[in-house]
């Protein structure tokens, strides 16, 4: 029992002091003068923003990507104690006191500078030689563009973190393949791979080309499992459902747990509410749930609704009247139906009410008990303000001429019958017999006698002329136009009308909403719903001062500045360390060559390098060139602003590949001891170049010390580069 | 030409060389993709061995007699037992060719006459423009007149449809203007009956390529039922349209390299030769009818490299003898392409020789060469002076006239002044007058005083002609190229500020030289920033009615982009000088029409409001094109696919995928496979990847095109989806078959399920026809009409 007092307690720690040093050198780099400057740099003031949302709880949609990495930045607001108390307005704006600016830059940094010991690993799991592996960190660690986007509340070096944390997950894992598998340390780095990956793809979209990356590698790993005849089918079986349950299934879960928490956090109504459905919003504290509380669910016959169009782009409007009629002629001379104008209006107002009528009754009360309305009946719907019918015909629409116009009836032409018959179609029922509920249902209307939808043609954002107070057309399409959410709508506002007399009546419309029932939507339908706006949401397209094209990249023919002091010379630019890159260039280049040389010659079963050279050879270029190509070429596919930054994870998979090469030319082309030692003496020389750009270049990645004109004017390397030099 | 056929009986005397099948002797160690590996001579296994007879006695009597030799994949076995034995096995009519037997031509003749009996029946209805007839047979009446024109689609396919209306006595006098005009006594149906020629000859393709692949007859019987009684190719085919053409040359490419393929165990043979190079010469046709022949060539790329590395792991091949290989696709799958593409394109604007409507996407350079256009024979006065009015064209490939007009730029962009911008046609709004910067245009308009010129390095103000505003431009970012300047019109007649102020430079001339029109190469410096004036190619959006952006942009990189030529030249005080403008080579041309196609395609994007066919709404056959008619009482045509053919497909491209994985696992652990399921899945394997590729390269680019994309450009992939029906099915019924061998029922199944298939899509056919063959009546949401029980989809609109 007690035998551990027999022994003395041993512990044998084994430091790799390399590594050890790598760390602290990544940190020191990363680390170093945090918290300067105290100012606002660069995307910050987008990233910001949502620090500050998530400390208030109020809900946000950031259209360009997962929430993972937002709440990460927003872990180091709330570890350094920010309230959330701050205007993100202006690039360069001065922090003020309450902003923990250390604590929010704290996070992307370390992830950065872990990055440099992660390199170390990776080449040494590739079976590369120490010096290698030392030399790929070291690259790394002086590489300028990495550490300006390391040291502020960005989020590539997060990204770039997970992706070579998963990276080196699988390739331990695989290592341990051969002789331990379904041990501990095996599963552990299986799971890691699963969870890095998410914790990627969460971060930012682009995760997920790494994410495909590293799954097709074990794809094609299992591929040769399932070829060896050593493995039974059942023990094959299992390895395909470990790795199924720790490459898929977790990290999908994973994901949306990332979601989980961002909704459970943020439960306050906010900026972005009216992107999402009124649904949604009525499930935020505050907002449209002050308004919905408490209102009836079933819309009955003599109810008062508003009514929303469920596209919501590009803005969220509703079903409205007012008195104007629509004008005789149009500017292009065709003429109109003169009537009541019916508009979409994107403002809360009393002229966006309207009356659910039973066309075989004359009343628009409620009765008691409520008649509910449901799919498939036919009914009116009467202009709260005007009782005027809504009503379409075969007259061409104002803005879209091959559509129906949509007005309120007024029986100024004799030989026009009014036609103000709709069915209610419910889209999302379960049964054909389901009632219209308030909020939850999404109803078409469709006109009994042409069989024209209602809908609101806003999409272009075009809106009617002057006549029209430009607001948004609405118009009836024929039906066969096919399924679209301009032609959808939900009831927003409701209430039981209970006023027989007109006065009375407006006087109702007037006053709030009040009653009392409560809406939750299930965390899946939030979740589908909050994914599709993320997916779905284009912000316009315009071209930034500094957005670039993608085949800037490679050449880094572009730079971004960061910051500029408000006084002094003193500035921060994303600037990549020019050595390095075009070194990086040339070693995916000799790559490629070589390798497809050694391929052809392979194939005629001439072996150049010993079979145990070029299996490291082949699985360090699929993770190098491959984690390259797929991180840096979709770029050229995507039509959205481009920056430097979205480089930065292919261009760390480029630099990976330097030594990999390096150590390849050494040990395999360089026979002769002459040549070796004139290898190495090129390969000092080449490196303390790549210090020496490092150096010279440092004042611009830390914005310290304030250089004059002529130095910024001497650091001006290429043309394109865009330094700001202030005019004396 | 009986040397080229690898398979037909016709080359008899030829086939004991030609066959595809290896004789027992062949060299050992080659292995070839397309041909079986050599059986042991022995006799099929009798269950499979009357399975296809049996499916296909029912539609060719002839076949009936074939039993004893014919089994499913008997082709090859078969051949070499005629050829060991040979006069055939005792039956006088079956001819000791390979592969033979009755069956195949007659099946191959059914095919081809029930194809070409689907395509041209009804050919001349509806006789009225339908659809983008109103497009290609105005073009093809272009080539007719001679006249220029410009389309985003390379030549060959509208060359082919003017000469189909030439040869056929169509005169080119109708003008085409929209759907629904009437022919009156216009020959139509020449033009008509080539692309459903075209259209027809689909059919016999895919069957020959199914067959090729499988060698399987029901299974190419399949997908040639398949095709012809699909509604959406028939529609498809009836009318003047590229899409025929495309299919035409994309499956004759497929279908010669299938041929070559298992013809590769006699590489340079002449029947080798041919297919070779009748690859090639298909690769060029698909190319110059659409840039969508890309895709195919990229197939055929594809299969190429592949049989490449094939060949190169052989060691018992030289390396001179693969040298030879690679050389000679080189040549036929390269170079012949190459050389016939721009052929194509040099008969196009030999036989274009007159000006027309596409003149003002090109340079002035290749405007002058057409006839009637104002720079033919051009006479204007030859030195820049002020007080003229002029044009400029930019001289990036397509670039268009400087231009201004009434509308501002919209608030937030930039300052609220008038826009200029770049547009690619002949307008007024394109004229601009020079005016020398200090002084105004009175004093110049007397006709008594003294002409001044231009000269290089003069400061100068244009005005433009129609609003009389000046050309300026100042520190506003432009709408687009955030980096660049806005440029803007300001000033009232004429009167501006010094923001007006441009240099003007003639590159690589020294100052004070005069500016020659149309030759010099101009650039405009302004005076107070210091930008140059140029276009940056982008297309404004609707604000801006889709024209191209002009800014200045303040990087002084010398680009096309930022240079300028005078292209039109009024000054009554000059007398009129006859040029003759540089005249352009013709790779220079090429290179310009493909800019202009290049920009014109990615120019086509589709409207904001529009509701665009998706790329995922086409597998499912989720909606149609209207091709003629809208109302009751018209003649509708309307493009959909047969609704259940098209599920079947889409049915089984998931089935084949669950086929394949499981096939190759199996393969990979190494299972022992009987021969004849080996057989089976090699055919699965190697046959309908090849097929799954095409499929998959003729559909997944359209996912990643920011272009409008319509209905029928699933069409080339749902060729490959049906001929992977056709593999898949067949290969999934012998399966089937498989495990009840040595029982009549094996052969019942097989049979049966053969039968089911092709009567369920003869049947769906008879019932969806009326869409191709045109529909008059209510429409089919109305419960009057014959059809109204058919609309299964609310998205169909007949």
């Amino acid at each position: 029992m007690l035998g551990f007092l027999k022994k003395p307690v041993v512990v044998t720690a084994e430091i790799n002091m390399n590594l050890m040093a790598l760390t602290v050198m990544g940190l020191i780099s990363r680390l170093w003068g945090l918290s300067y400057p105290r100012a606002v740099v660069f995307d910050e003031v987008y990233y910001g923003q949502f620090v500050s949302l998530y400390m208030k709880r109020i809900f946000f949609v950031d259209d360009s990507g997962p929430p993972f990495g937002n709440m990460l930045l927003a872990l180091g607001g709330y570890l350094g104690g920010f309230d959330g108390n701050f205007l993100w307005n202006r690039i360069g704006a001065e922090y003020s006191i309450n902003v923990p600016v250390w604590s929010l830059r704290l996070l992307p940094a370390l992830a950065g500078a872990l990055c440099v010991p992660l390199a170390y690993q990776i080449l040494i799991e590739l079976q590369f030689s120490h010096c290698a592996a030392l030399g790929a960190a070291l690259l790394i660690l002086l590489e300028n563009s990495l550490i300006t986007q390391s040291r502020f509340m960005l989020l590539e070096s997060i990204l770039i973190f997970f992706i070579l944390l998963a990276v080196l997950s699988y390739l331990k894992f695989y290592n341990l393949q051969r002789h331990s598998s379904f041990s501990g340390s095996w599963w552990f780095w299986l799971l890691l791979t699963g969870v890095a990956c998410s914790c990627a793809v969460g971060v930012k979209y682009m995760g997920l080309f790494t994410y495909m990356l590293l799954l097709a590698i074990a794809g094609l790993h299992f591929w040769h499992m399932i070829g060896d005849q050593n493995f039974s089918n059942v023990s094959l079986m299992c390895h395909f459902l470990a790795r199924a349950l720790a490459l898929v299934i977790i990290p999908m879960a994973m994901y949306l747990s990332f979601f989980y928490v961002h909704l459970t956090l943020l439960y306050r109504s906010g900026p972005h509410d009216q992107i999402m459905t009124s649904a949604f919003q009525a499930s935020l504290e505050g907002g449209l749930a002050r308004i919905t509380q408490g209102q009836p669910l079933e819309v009955a016959y003599g109810s008062q609704i508003t009514l929303r169009n469920v596209l919501g782009k590009p803005m969220q409007c509703w079903l409205h009247s007012h008195t104007n009629t629509y004008p005789i002629r149009y500017e292009n001379g065709r003429g109109s139906s003169h009537q009541q104008q019916v508009t979409c209006y994107p403002f809360k107002d009393v002229n966006n009410w309207w009356i659910v009528k039973d066309p075989g009754m004359q009343q628009l009360v409620v009765s008691n008990p409520p008649r509910p309305v449901r799919h498939g009946h036919i009914v009116q719907l009467v202009h709260g303000i005007t009782t005027r019918y809504l009503n379409t015909h075969d007259v061409a629409a104002p803005l879209s001429p091959h559509s129906q116009e949509v007005s309120c009836y007024i029986d100024y032409n004799i030989s026009m019958p009014a036609q103000n018959l709709w069915r209610v179609e419910i889209l999302n029922r379960e049964s054909d017999t389901d009632v219209w509920k308030t909020i939850l249902s999404e109803v078409r209307f469709v006109h009994v006698n042409t069989s024209a939808v209602l809908k609101a043609s806003a999409l272009s954002g075009a809106s009617l002329p002057e006549w029209g107070y430009r607001q948004l057309e609405v118009v009836g399409e024929k039906l066969s136009k096919g399924y679209h959410q301009s032609m959808v709508w939900n009831v927003e506002e409701h209430r039981y009308g209970k006023s027989q007399e007109q006065k009375e009546r407006e006087v109702e419309l007037h006053s709030p909403t009040q009653m009392d029932i409560s809406k939750n939507l299930s965390f899946m339908a939030k979740f589908t719903e909050l994914q599709w706006k993320i997916l779905t949401l284009k912000n316009e397209d315009t071209e930034h001062k500094y957005s670039s094209s993608a085949l800037d990249w490679i050449t880094m023919d572009t730079n971004i500045a960061y910051w500029l002091h408000p006084t002094s010379g003193a500035q921060i630019h994303l600037l990549g360390n020019i050595v390095t890159w075009a070194s990086a260039n040339v070693a995916a280049l000799v790559y490629t060559c070589l390798s497809l040389w050694y391929l052809v010659r392979r194939r005629r079963k001439i072996y150049d390098i010993p079979e145990g050279a070029w299996q490291p050879w082949v699985s360090a270029g699929g993770i190098c060139v491959g984690g390259w190509a797929v991180n840096y070429l979709p770029f050229f596919l995507m039509e959205k602003t481009l920056f430097l930054y979205h480089y930065l994870p292919a261009l760390t998979f480029q630099i990976l590949l330097i030594p990999i090469v390096l150590q390849h030319l050494s040990d395999h082309l360089c026979r002769s001891l002459l040549l070796k030692s004139m290898f190495s003496a090129l390969l000092v020389a080449w490196f303390s170049s790549v210090y020496l750009v490092y150096s010279t270049f440092s004042p611009v990645t830390y914005g310290e010390p304030a250089l004059s004109v002529t130095e910024l004017k001497d650091l001006r390397w290429k043309d394109s580069w865009n330094i700001l030099i202030r005019k004396q | 030409m009986s040397a080229s056929d690898c398979h037909q009986p016709q080359g008899r005397p030829l086939t004991s060389r030609l066959g595809c099948s290896r004789t027992a002797a062949d060299p050992a160690g080659l292995h070839l993709p397309a041909c079986p590996a050599p059986h042991p001579p022995r006799t099929p296994s009798p269950s499979m061995r009357r399975a296809r007879p049996g499916a296909g006695a029912p539609r060719m009597p002839a076949a009936g007699g074939g039993q004893a030799e014919l089994g499913p994949r008997g082709g090859p076995l078969r051949q070499r037992e005629s050829r060991r034995l040979p006069g055939g096995l005792a039956r006088p009519a079956a001819p000791p060719a390979p592969s033979a037997g009755p069956a195949r031509p007659a099946a191959l003749a059914l095919v081809t006459l029930l194809s070409f009996a689907s395509r041209f029946h009804r050919l001349p209805e509806p006789p009225h423009v339908c659809w983008d007839e109103t497009h290609f047979g105005k073009m093809g009446s272009y080539y007719i007149n001679r006249t220029f024109f410009f389309d985003v689609h390379p030549p060959l396919g509208k060359m082919l449809i003017g000469l189909a209306g030439y040869l056929s006595g169509y005169d080119g006098t109708f003008p085409f203007q929209k759907p629904g005009d009437r022919y009156e006594q216009h020959n139509y149906v020449g033009m008509r009956g080539f692309c459903a020629f075209l259209g027809s000859c689909l059919v016999p393709f895919a069957y020959l390529i199914v067959l090729e692949l499988s060698k399987s007859l029901p299974a190419a019987l399949l997908a040639a039922f398949i095709l012809i009684f699909d509604t959406g190719c028939i529609t498809l085919s009836q009318y003047i349209l590229l899409d025929p053409i495309l299919m035409f040359f994309l499956m004759g490419a497929v279908l010669s390299m299938v041929k070559c393929n298992s013809c590769a165990d006699r590489p340079f043979s002449a029947s080798w030769w041919f297919w070779l190079s009748l690859t090639g010469v298909n690769l060029a046709g698909a190319m110059g009818v659409k840039f969508v022949g890309l895709f195919v060539v990229l197939l055929v790329g594809l299969n190429t490299i592949y049989d490449l590395w094939d060949l190169l792991g052989n060691l018992s091949l030289s390396l001179v003898m693969f040298g030879k290989h690679l050389l000679a696709r080189v040549l036929c799958l390269i170079l012949l392409p190459l050389a016939l593409y721009t052929a194509m394109f040099a008969v196009h604007f030999t036989v274009l020789n007159k000006s027309g409507p596409g003149d003002g996407f090109f340079s002035s350079a290749f405007q002058s060469q057409l006839i009637g256009n104002n720079l033919h024979n051009v006479s204007v006065p030859e030195h820049l002076a002020y007080g003229s009015v002029v044009t400029m064209k930019n001289l990036r490939m397509a670039g268009g006239y400087l231009h201004s007009h009434w509308h501002l730029y919209p608030e937030g962009i930039g300052a609220r002044q008038q826009q200029v911008t770049a547009y690619l046609h002949k307008d007024l709004n394109n004229l601009w007058i020079i005016k020398k910067h200090d002084s105004d245009t009175a004093d110049l308009s007397d006709p008594s005083s003294p002409v001044e010129f231009v000269r290089h390095g003069d400061i100068i103000r244009l005005e433009h002609k129609e609003t009389s505003r000046n050309l300026h431009s100042h520190q506003h970012e432009a709408p687009l190229t955030r980096k660049h300047f806005q440029v803007t019109g300001y000033g009232i007649n004429g009167t501006g500020d010094s923001n007006d102020f441009w240099r003007i430079e003639v590159v690589g001339r020294k100052a004070g030289k005069l500016i020659k029109v149309l030759r010099s190469q101009v650039r405009l410096t302004h005076v107070a920033t210091g930008c140059i004036l140029g276009s940056s190619g982008k297309t404004l959006p609707k604000w801006g009615w889709e024209q191209v952006e002009v800014t200045c942009t303040p990087y002084l990189k010398e680009s096309p982009n930022s240079l300028w030529n005078f292209e039109d030249h009024i000054n009554p005080k000059l007398p009129n000088i006859s040029l003759d403008v540089l005249k352009p080579s013709f790779a220079e041309i090429l290179l310009e029409s493909h800019m202009v196609m290049i920009r014109g395609n990615s120019g086509l994007k589709p409207k904001d409001n529009e509701v665009t066919s998706k790329p995922w709404h086409w597998p499912i056959n989720y909606q149609g094109l209207r091709f003629s008619g809208v109302n009751e009482t018209d003649y509708r045509v309307y493009l959909l696919g047969n609704p259940v053919i098209w599920w079947l497909n889409l049915v089984t491209i998931g089935l084949y995928l669950l086929i394949a994985v499981s096939t190759a696992v199996a393969l990979k652990r190494g299972v022992q496979l009987t021969t004849e399921l080996e057989e089976l899945s090699r055919v699965v394997l190697r046959g309908g990847g090849q097929i799954t590729l095409g499929w998959l390269l003729h559909y997944l680019p359209f996912f990643m095109m920011g272009r409008v994309l319509y209905f029928h450009h699933y069409f080339p992939a749902m060729l490959f989806s049906s001929m992977l029906t056709g593999i898949t099915w067949d290969a999934l019924l012998k399966f089937c078959a498989g495990f009840l061998s040595h029982s009549t029922t094996a052969r019942k199944v097989y049979r049966g399920g053969f039968l089911a298939l092709v009567l369920l899509i003869t049947y769906s056919f008879y019932l969806f026809h009326p869409l191709s063959y045109g529909m008059i009546g209510p429409m089919a949401s109305d419960p009057s009409s014959p059809m109204a029980g058919l609309r299964w989809m609310d998205s169909w609109e007949f």
